[in-house]
């Protein structure tokens, strides 16, 4: 009968800590990135690191030296993102993507990484000339 | 499918189960012809995985913003869904262990964990490599990879409970209830990560993209780039599948001599 507590002891403190470390640890992930209107209305927010996220606008992508500039917009908000380092290759206007780095006090957000975030939409790369379809 | 329909549940004993299955296959038998009926079924796993690797290599095109990378799906997607399936199973076998109380339930339940492990390791692998070329990142922080990291070390510590509580009481695993029980428990609440895991795209902010064939209203998709998908999951399912069945059999072969509480003592030392 010992053992029988014991064990179910031991099982109720593992669900118990894996509960836990589920909750901690998807705390600090749920949101992966800040949208430009959350960011734009906090500026607390930003002083600290933080990854930003939307979508790069049509039109405002630039190289300045080793400085990539563009805007990254989300729902009607945008910030002006100047990015060090090259992004990766997939990094493209109109497309989506998160930039890590600290919104500087002249409303520019600084960062040093940036992802690519893409949608679940697949398109073939060039639209199929003629019919591919033999049916 | 070829005319064989697994069959699960009691188990006939012995003459039995080759009287009173004349037009099923139990699969999981240890006889000749329900390995003929399970080398049937790898070898159709077999060609419908060249179809898939045809199909994602050659007939799918590129995708417009990923280029060949997206090909990846054609992998990470079916190791997704078969490590899902495998948990699944984890989940009916342990709650038909609770409730039914039969061993081969519990064996079930072990084969699909280990396969479920295994899996989600490669759905994580392919997927690391996939986020490489397109986010430009081998990890993020993000709800879907840290949950499906989670998802990992729930079922890995599933088999090492195994391992730890069969080592404790001496019990094989796989056929005692010493073992069975516990895992069971932990087999069926395991499961609670695998809906934080699928929805974690559709609850919390994240990087990775949300589903596609599975999504409510189905976002565009180059038809065959959905075909090769589709051809995959069913390959790496069935394929899955057969391993499942497979490992159930090793594991109730290796059960199957009793043994002698001095061919258990001997084991002691080994490993």
């Amino acid at each position: 009968m010992r053992r029988r507590a014991g064990r179910i002891t031991l099982l109720a403190v593992l669900l118990v800590a894996g509960g836990l470390l589920v909750t901690s640890a998807l705390r600090d992930t749920v949101t992966y990135y800040r949208t430009p209107g959350e960011v734009l209305d906090e500026p607390d927010l930003a002083r600290h690191r933080v990854r930003l996220g939307g979508d790069v606008v049509p039109g405002s992508l630039r190289n300045d030296g080793d400085l990539v500039l563009f805007r990254l917009a989300a729902g009607g908000r945008e910030i002006a993102v100047e990015q060090r380092g090259a992004p990766p290759e997939t990094f493209r206007e109109g497309t989506g993507a998160v930039v890590e780095g600290t919104l500087s006090p002249d409303g520019v957000f600084r960062s040093d990484h940036v992802v690519v975030r893409h949608g679940n939409e697949y398109r073939p790369s060039s639209p199929p000339v003629g019919p591919v379809d033999a049916r | 499918m070829v005319g064989s329909i697994p069959t699960f549940g009691q188990a006939p004993r012995d003459a039995d189960r080759e009287i009173m299955q004349a037009s099923t296959v139990d699969l999981v038998a240890d006889t000749a012809r329900a390995a003929a009926a399970r080398r049937t079924m790898a070898w159709i796993a077999g060609g419908l995985a060249a179809a898939a690797a045809a199909a994602g290599a050659w007939l799918a095109p590129p995708d417009e913003l990923q280029g060949d990378a997206q090909r990846l799906m054609y992998l990470h997607v079916p190791a997704a869904w078969v490590a899902y399936a495998a948990f699944t199973v984890v989940l009916a076998a342990s709650g038909a262990y609770l409730i039914g109380g039969d061993l081969r339930w519990d064996r079930f339940a072990r084969a699909a964990a280990e396969l479920g492990v295994v899996l989600t390791a490669a759905a994580i692998a392919t997927g690391s490599v996939w986020g490489h070329l397109v986010w430009g990142t081998w990890w993020a922080w993000d709800p879907r990879l840290v949950s499906t990291a989670l998802l990992l070390l729930a079922y890995a510590g599933y088999l090492a409970l195994r391992r730890a509580l069969a080592e404790r009481t001496g019990a094989r695993d796989g056929g005692d209830r010493r073992v069975a029980k516990p895992a069971a428990v932990v087999g069926v609440a395991g499961f609670l990560l695998v809906p934080v895991v699928h929805f974690s795209v559709v609850w919390w902010r994240s990087l990775h993209q949300q589903a596609t064939m599975l999504a409510p209203h189905r976002p565009p998709i180059d038809p065959r780039m959905a075909t090769a998908l589709l051809i995959a999951v069913a390959a790496a399912t069935l394929a899955a599948f057969c391993v499942l069945l497979h490992r159930v059999v090793r594991l109730e072969r290796r059960l199957a001599p009793e043994p002698t509480p001095a061919a258990e003592r001997t084991r002691v030392g080994v490993g």
